[in-house]
């Protein structure tokens, strides 16, 4: 598989073209991003962009963040190669965001000042519940990370049409450069208007191709099924559930832990939890999310079409053959329809895709670092915003620096499990624990240490004896795990997502930590954070410039 | 409220008055039983495509089959319930938590 990667480039579309778009994409939003900087002075604005965006500016960011590579070219190649199984992960996104909207997003506005920690530990020992969540935050987004890095190196070879290892690690260094100096100039206001950027071309994008996809079927959506079924290898079974799931009880039971994990998982994210504080109120954080569930919606119906196009249009061979695989499927579709040009533009925003959310996950892992560890633990809360923004600023560095390398180690594997592994470390680390500290009285700190270390380490370990990292091989042979070596093979843990385990595990330790403990919480402090949560008193206020 | 032992704090005043507690309780009273409500039917769709395939693969209208219906219906749902709650919350939550609001940071209740 590593050969084929490398010796194999493509023949579709003009490198030279898709290189122009990119370069231009990265010259408009340098700009934007400095000239948002010029007001970046306290830690409020490097962190959550002084608190002044809009709730309509932050939900196209958030759109913007969440529709990361895995989602715009995962979902609609998922669709164009198994169909119906391939649209069930769109609407457990989407549906996700219920959670946010209902429990959360407010709430934690309301309540939090930078990161996560700063609810989770409102009302508990600071320096353990706050270590827990910053960690539990590191996990969660360097892996997210190194998914969005390895799917660049994925995609060097179809988009620009470069062949061979060393260029793509040249492309991996430039994509994590370049964020780097994004989050460096711009913090978090210039991360956020070049999400808001990304996310407009993105759903224009694809917008655009799902007219013209339905166009060319008579903009009849049961004619474009009919017409992605009769030239699918999968024929009828295409439209039907069950293609990737339904083979076996495993594979059913697999699909419900995946389910689960998706719709409890984005409530967890750090990186989505840090776009409410970019708001100056909770109404504003409620209409961030109402904003982005539209956007995010609209845009899953797109890629509804997309794929089932892309099925019709390109076939299903074809995209299984290109490199990059099923990702590859949105790409090879605009081509289709559009030729070097409209390729150009999908391959220029999928890179701009990655340049974002790997931006956006830079920075909330610097802020839970600088913030978090740094400032709170370490030194007590005793430092000064400066030296916090400082260490936040070299953070992102190292940050951006190690997802380089671990990009170029990681760009051969099948990276799927890892975004998998972050939304169930999120769903089993994080949420309980949200939900417990806002919505319980009782929970105390051995509650919550338990639940957040126990959620993630048994959402790990069940990985890491997983088929997707050792012992799953395909119908022809060759290995379908991490460890390409189908000698090697440690699983027993028999499903690839560890969510029907380990979210009721993060559940049920929250509980059990919390009876088991005599520590009574301060009822001042559970006073305060109630009272604060939903009436907005003594919530951080937006920076006046 | 005067006869509150002064270590209260101006919180615990506000998290025992009753407008506080009525609050709390609307609050809940909507968004628990929504909750619940979003993923019955989002696992009732998950669970359906598992384990009833032949009926979700029911052609209804030309090619499109149960199993897509469902799906599409749960957009619906989520922009639905998306739009109630911003409804509610604007006319029926913000209200109250904004006068609470004005009245703890007037200093009022410290």
């Amino acid at each position: 598989m590593i050969l084929r990667t490398a010796t194999t480039g493509t023949d579709v579309g003009s490198p030279a073209v898709n290189i122009t778009i990119f370069l231009i994409f990265v010259a408009v939003t340098l700009a934007v991003v400095l000239r948002a900087s010029r007001n970046n002075r306290t830690a409020a604005d490097y962190y959550a962009g002084g608190r002044a965006f809009t709730g309509r500016q932050n939900g196209i960011a958030i759109a913007g963040d969440y529709l990361s590579a895995a989602s715009f070219l995962g979902i609609a190649g998922a669709i164009a190669t198994v169909g119906y199984d391939g649209f069930m992960y769109s609407i457990g996104f989407l549906v996700a965001w219920l959670v946010a909207l209902l429990l959360v997003a407010e709430l934690l506005r309301n309540t939090g000042r930078f990161t996560m920690a700063d609810v989770l530990s409102f009302r508990l020992q600071q320096g353990p519940v706050r270590t827990a969540a910053a960690i539990s935050t590191l996990v969660v987004s360097f892996f997210y990370l190194l998914a969005q890095m390895a799917g660049a190196g994925g995609l060097v070879n179809l988009l620009l049409g470069v062949q061979g290892s060393g260029v793509q690690n040249l492309v991996i260094a430039v994509v994590g450069v370049l964020m780097i100096v994004y989050v460096l100039i711009g913090g978090m206001k210039g991360t956020t208007w070049v999400q808001i950027i990304k996310a407009v071309l993105l759903i224009l994008g694809a917008g655009l191709m799902t007219i013209w996809v339905l166009s060319r079927a008579g903009l009849n959506f049961s004619e474009l099924l009919g017409d992605a079924a009769a030239v699918s290898p999968a024929g009828q079974t295409l439209l039907e559930p069950g293609l990737r799931y339904g083979l076996t009880d495993t594979t059913k039971l697999d699909f419900i832990s995946l389910g689960l994990a998706l719709v409890l998982g984005t409530a967890g994210l750090p990186h989505v939890l840090m776009r409410f504080y970019t708001v100056p109120s909770a109404k504003e954080a409620r209409r961030s999310v109402v904003w982005a569930i539209w956007l995010i919606g609209v845009f899953y119906l797109f890629t509804l079409v997309l794929g089932f196009g892309a099925a019709w249009l390109v076939g299903a061979d074809k995209i299984m053959a290109a490199p990059g695989k099923a990702n590859s499927a949105a790409p090879l579709l605009a081509f289709e329809l559009g030729g070097e040009l409209l390729l150009g533009v999908i391959a220029a925003v999928a890179f701009a895709t990655i340049l974002a959310v790997v931006a956006g996950l830079t920075i909330t892992a610097s802020a839970s670092f600088a913030h978090d560890i740094y400032a709170n633990v370490l030194k007590k809360g005793q430092v000064r915003a400066d030296d916090e923004v400082r260490v936040a600023r070299i953070t992102a560095v190292v940050i951006g620096l190690v997802a380089i390398v671990g990009g170029i180690f990681a760009k051969d594997q099948n990276v799927a499990f890892l975004v998998a592994l972050a939304f169930a470390v999120a769903a089993s680390a994080n949420l309980p624990t949200i939900l417990y500290s806002l919505f319980w009285k009782r929970f105390n700190t051995r509650g919550a240490l338990w639940s957040m270390y126990g959620g993630l380490t048994t959402a790990i370990v069940l990985i890491i004896f997983s088929p997707v990292v050792s012992g799953k091989v395909g119908p022809d042979g060759a290995s379908l795990s991490m460890i390409t070596d189908t000698g090697i093979d440690f699983h027993w843990f028999p499903l690839d997502n560890p969510g029907i385990v380990s979210i009721p595990v993060g559940f049920l330790l929250g509980w059990l930590g919390t009876i088991t403990s005599k520590e009574v919480g301060s009822a001042e402090k559970y006073a305060e954070m109630e009272v604060r949560s939903l009436t907005g008193a003594g919530a951080e206020k937006a920076i006046e410039h | 409220m005067s006869d509150v032992p002064p270590q209260r704090t101006g919180y615990q005043e506000v998290q025992d008055s009753e407008e506080f507690q009525a609050l709390r309780a609307r609050f809940r009273r909507f968004v628990f039983p929504l909750t619940g409500l979003f993923l019955v039917w989002y696992f009732l769709y998950v669970a359906l495509s598992a384990y009833a395939p032949d009926f979700m693969s029911t052609e209804v209208i030309g090619k499109v089959n149960i199993g897509l219906i469902i799906g599409l219906l749960q957009f619906v749902s989520t922009f639905a319930i998306t739009m109630a709650y911003a409804r509610w919350a604007d006319k029926n939550f913000d209200p109250t938590a904004d006068k609470l609001r004005e009245h703890i940071e007037r200093g009022e209740v410290k």
